[in-house]
């Protein structure tokens, strides 16, 4: 680098220079824009976060049905907003680490089936009002009460009691569970007063922003909470979310500068979008994976020689490559991949082979048509993913039907009542939590109809195990079980795709979910 | 009793009729659609207990008749209730969200209409000469393009190339005047090319039919100017299919741009009932449904009256 643009960029990332003003001398340098862009981010980045200015953010996902009521949070937008304003007792930051948010330290007993979470001190809501343990251990309540329509209803299910002792919290598991903390960072979670008990959906909350504006469906306006006890976070003065369900819309939004950073690029234009000036896409491999599943106990999918023929029927790079457009991975009939702490890697991947499938479909004794049910909004490319199925399936002789569901009560009237259907799962933060939700016996959502008690017996014991060793090896027999004996098909784990443009800059990769895991409002700064 | 006050004093009665008619018929739709609200609202992540709480909650366990009485008997005294999907008023959102609506509406309406009409005139004038062929050619061009193709391109061309308006135009109460206008500009643009075509076949032909009568050449003979003849005599002719095309496009505008809202993410009713219909919300979509129902009946209403004004027969019965 010569001198001179080494000036130029020390100039630019002190704002004593503006971003274009860079991009043109340096252009006049006869450095490329995609290099200089990378130059001046990584300066920007060096000198660390600025305070100050406004971030739009545009997002898909958002109703004008959505409410502040964090029991009721499901789509993205409602995630994000929970991010910014609310606060959890932990989070997983992007190295899946735990870090303290409400909770300053935590502890297991031994057998870990008591936790206490000690309560940061000095903490307060956005109306000055401190937050006590009695706070935080009323919203659990609230989330776990039976009566309550909470989204985080099935994962508070495991805690038997809630008591506070002077400024910790202490919780009491049904059965040990070391990994507690980790389903405790759940969105719906965060802390209100009194734990929303009065007033739901009030808009008080402690996190390191506050509410201004709410219409929901078209935008959310925040501004900087002063009292925010971390002041390594919340560089934007104010920020807002701006409801852009439509991609096109979105992308043009993005590409125009009136937002800054978008969700839910989708594949097909993602490396369009990536090559406009100024706009940065990255893609996250998180846990989120694409499904086909049966109903294990159903005919003819009781039969787990016909489950196995059409799990080696499906061409997993074909489908990553052209459902995903790269931006996947190919899966292996287990919901958890190598984005999961405690992942065994050495348990062999399945690959598409229609004469193995071929042996196990004629071994099953079924003949005829096997009807497959799937639907848009199953997830994006669902339908096509269905028709390649089929083509791949054709070729080893078994005969898929594929019947395609309307969207409109796709999941009350498709997902979890007919026999094989497409879906998706957002994946979880750990193992424990995304085996415990749909394929321990007793689950709510065991869409597959995985009913197998030596399954059951292994995740419990591996739910109480503090030794980590030993802990992999019981995950890892897990896995083997149902990938080779259950009723998922899993073909690919898809990539969150999302997109900023040069007027912020801060990002960090984290596979908890889309954005930064939703924080990259609170955690990314302006570029200037 | 005036025959015209009585006239509409009919309509008006029939009117009501109908509107009773549309919300039984909404009703039923919505009964009929697969899945309820509680399993729209908790949607794949519905548990069986949180689902028979949440629609104890919202009584829906109650039987569906009761559930409309209820409602109609509310709506007469002009409480539409509470949104069940979000807890909030219902006739304080849409008063927001119709504000936008007839915004959007009124703008593209004041562009469209007049250039219609004119566009119209012009036709007649230079029937089957260059103006004429190009209008036709252009306005037939743009409302044979789907709406949303339309929407990208301007979008493409005046936001994300030239950076001259805004490609979301999200409106709220803090913004002037001024710039609500500049916000909607791209979307109201749009509006006018699909609607244009339309208003502007039908005023050519009405008056072209209307220039094969005998007036017309009398007008002639005198000397007129050609556009003089057309605006003057003919025009005020040919009103009563104009009204009722320039009406039906006026409802367009209103009830029928959730395209249009959804690209250029514009704050409308079109989306909010899109939104609570596919979550099962039955009071709000009965009175979104209601009041677009009273929007296109009243509209229709005042095309019937401008219609009996303008010609004098129906005026002056004997």
């Amino acid at each position: 680098m010569n001198d001179q643009l080494r000036y130029y960029l020390a100039r630019a990332a002190a704002r004593k220079m503006d971003r274009r003003a860079f991009m043109g001398k340096a252009a006049a340098l006869g450095v490329a824009s995609t290099a200089a862009t990378g130059l001046l981010t990584s300066a920007v980045q060096a000198q660390g976060p600025t305070r100050g200015g406004h971030l739009s953010v545009g997002l898909q996902g958002g109703e004008s049905t959505n409410s502040k009521d964090p029991a009721t949070y499901a789509s993205q937008v409602p995630f994000m907003y929970s991010r910014i304003t609310g606060e959890t007792l932990v989070n997983i930051n992007s190295a899946g680490e735990l870090e303290g948010a409400a909770a300053e330290e935590w502890s297991a007993s031994a057998d870990a089936s008591t936790w206490r979470f000690k309560i940061r001190s000095g903490m307060q809501f956005h109306n000055g009002q401190p937050v006590t343990a009695e706070d935080v251990a009323q919203s659990l309540r609230r989330h776990s009460n039976e009566d309550s329509q909470s989204g985080a209803l099935g994962i508070m299910r495991g805690v038997a009691s809630i008591t506070t002792d002077g400024d910790t919290l202490v919780l009491q598991t049904e059965t040990p569970n070391a990994d507690l903390p980790y389903l405790l960072a759940d969105y719906h979670l965060i802390v209100q007063p009194n734990g929303g008990m009065d007033d739901p959906a009030g808009p008080i909350m402690s996190g390191p922003y506050r509410w201004v504006d709410d219409e929901p469906g078209v935008r959310h306006t925040f501004e900087r909470f002063d009292g925010y006890w971390n002041d390594n976070v919340a560089h934007f003065e104010t920020i807002e979310i701006l409801v852009i369900n439509d991609a096109t819309a979105r992308n043009s939004a993005l590409q125009s500068g009136q937002i800054q950073m978008a969700n839910r690029v989708p594949p097909s234009v993602a490396g369009l979008l990536a090559r406009a000036p100024g706009v940065e896409v990255v893609s996250t491999a998180g846990r989120g994976h694409y499904v086909f599943i049966m109903h294990a106990n159903t005919a003819p999918f009781d039969n787990n020689h016909l489950r196995l023929a059409l799990k080696l029927a499906i061409d997993r790079e074909d489908m990553v490559n052209r459902i995903l457009r790269g931006y996947g991975s190919v899966g292996n009939d287990m919901p958890i991949n190598a984005a999961y702490p405690l992942f065994d890697d050495t348990i062999p991947q399945r690959t598409y082979d229609p004469d193995q499938a071929r042996f196990h479909y004629e071994r099953s004794g079924h003949s005829g048509p096997i009807d497959l049910r799937t639907a848009e909004g199953a997830f994006p490319g669902a339908v096509d993913a269905a028709q390649l199925f089929k083509e791949s399936a054709a070729a080893a002789g078994i005969d898929l039907n594929i019947i395609r569901e309307p969207n409109d009560g796709y999941w009350s009237e498709v997902w979890n009542v007919k026999p094989f259907s497409a879906s998706y799962w957002g994946g979880r933060p750990v193992q424990d939590q995304m085996y415990s939700t749909a394929y321990l016996s007793t689950a709510d959502w065991n869409d597959t109809r995985f009913f197998n008690p030596q399954f059951d017996a292994l995740l419990l014991e591996a739910r109480g195990e503090l030794n980590l060793v030993r802990r992999k090896e019981l995950y890892s027999q897990m896995g083997r079980m149902v990938r080779d004996e259950g009723g998922l098909i899993a073909p690919m784990f898809n990539d969150f795709i999302d997109a900023y443009n040069g007027d912020v800059t801060g990002w960090v990769t984290n596979p908890n979910g889309e954005m930064m895991n939703g924080f990259a409002p609170v955690l990314m700064w302006s570029a200037g | 009793m005036h025959p015209i006050l009585k006239l509409v004093a009919q309509r008006l009665a029939l009117g009501c009729l109908l509107l009773l008619a549309a919300s039984v018929l909404i009703f039923i739709g919505t009964q009929i659609l697969p899945g309820d609200v509680a399993a729209a609202i908790l949607g794949q992540g519905a548990t069986e207990q949180a689902l028979a709480n949440m629609r104890a909650d919202l009584g829906l366990d109650r039987p569906a008749i009761t559930r409309y009485l209820e409602w109609l008997f509310n709506a007469l005294q002009g409480d539409f209730g509470v949104a069940l999907s979000n807890g909030r008023d219902i006739a304080e959102s849409i008063a927001g969200r119709m504000k936008n609506t007839i915004f959007l509406a009124s703008v593209a309406a004041v562009v469209s209409v007049p250039l219609s009409i004119f566009l119209g005139l012009l036709a007649v004038r230079y029937r089957d000469r260059w103006p004429d062929r190009l209008i036709s050619a252009v306005t037939l061009t743009s409302i044979s393009l789907p709406e949303f193709l339309l929407g990208y391109v301007i979008m493409f061309v005046f936001s994300v190339k030239l950076g001259w308006f805004n490609s979301v135009s999200n409106i709220n109460d803090g913004m002037s005047f001024g710039e609500k206008l500049g916000a909607v500009a791209l979307p109201a643009t749009v509006l006018t090319l699909v609607v244009l075509a339309h208003m502007m076949r039908m005023t050519r032909a009405a008056i072209l039919n209307v220039m094969q009568s005998a007036y017309v050449e009398t007008a002639e003979l005198k000397g007129l100017r050609r556009f003089t003849i057309i605006a003057r005599h003919a025009m005020p002719n040919a009103i009563a299919p104009i009204v009722n095309v320039v009406m039906l496009n006026l409802a367009y505008l209103v009830v029928g741009v959730v395209v249009i809202e959804v690209v250029f993410v514009y704050p409308g009713m079109g989306q909010y009932l899109v939104d609570h219909v596919s979550k099962r919300d039955v009071p709000v979509v009965q009175a979104s449904g209601l009041i677009f129902a009273t929007i296109y009946i009243g509209l229709n209403l005042l095309a019937d009256i401008i219609s009996i004004l303008s010609n004098p027969r129906l005026r002056h019965p004997k």
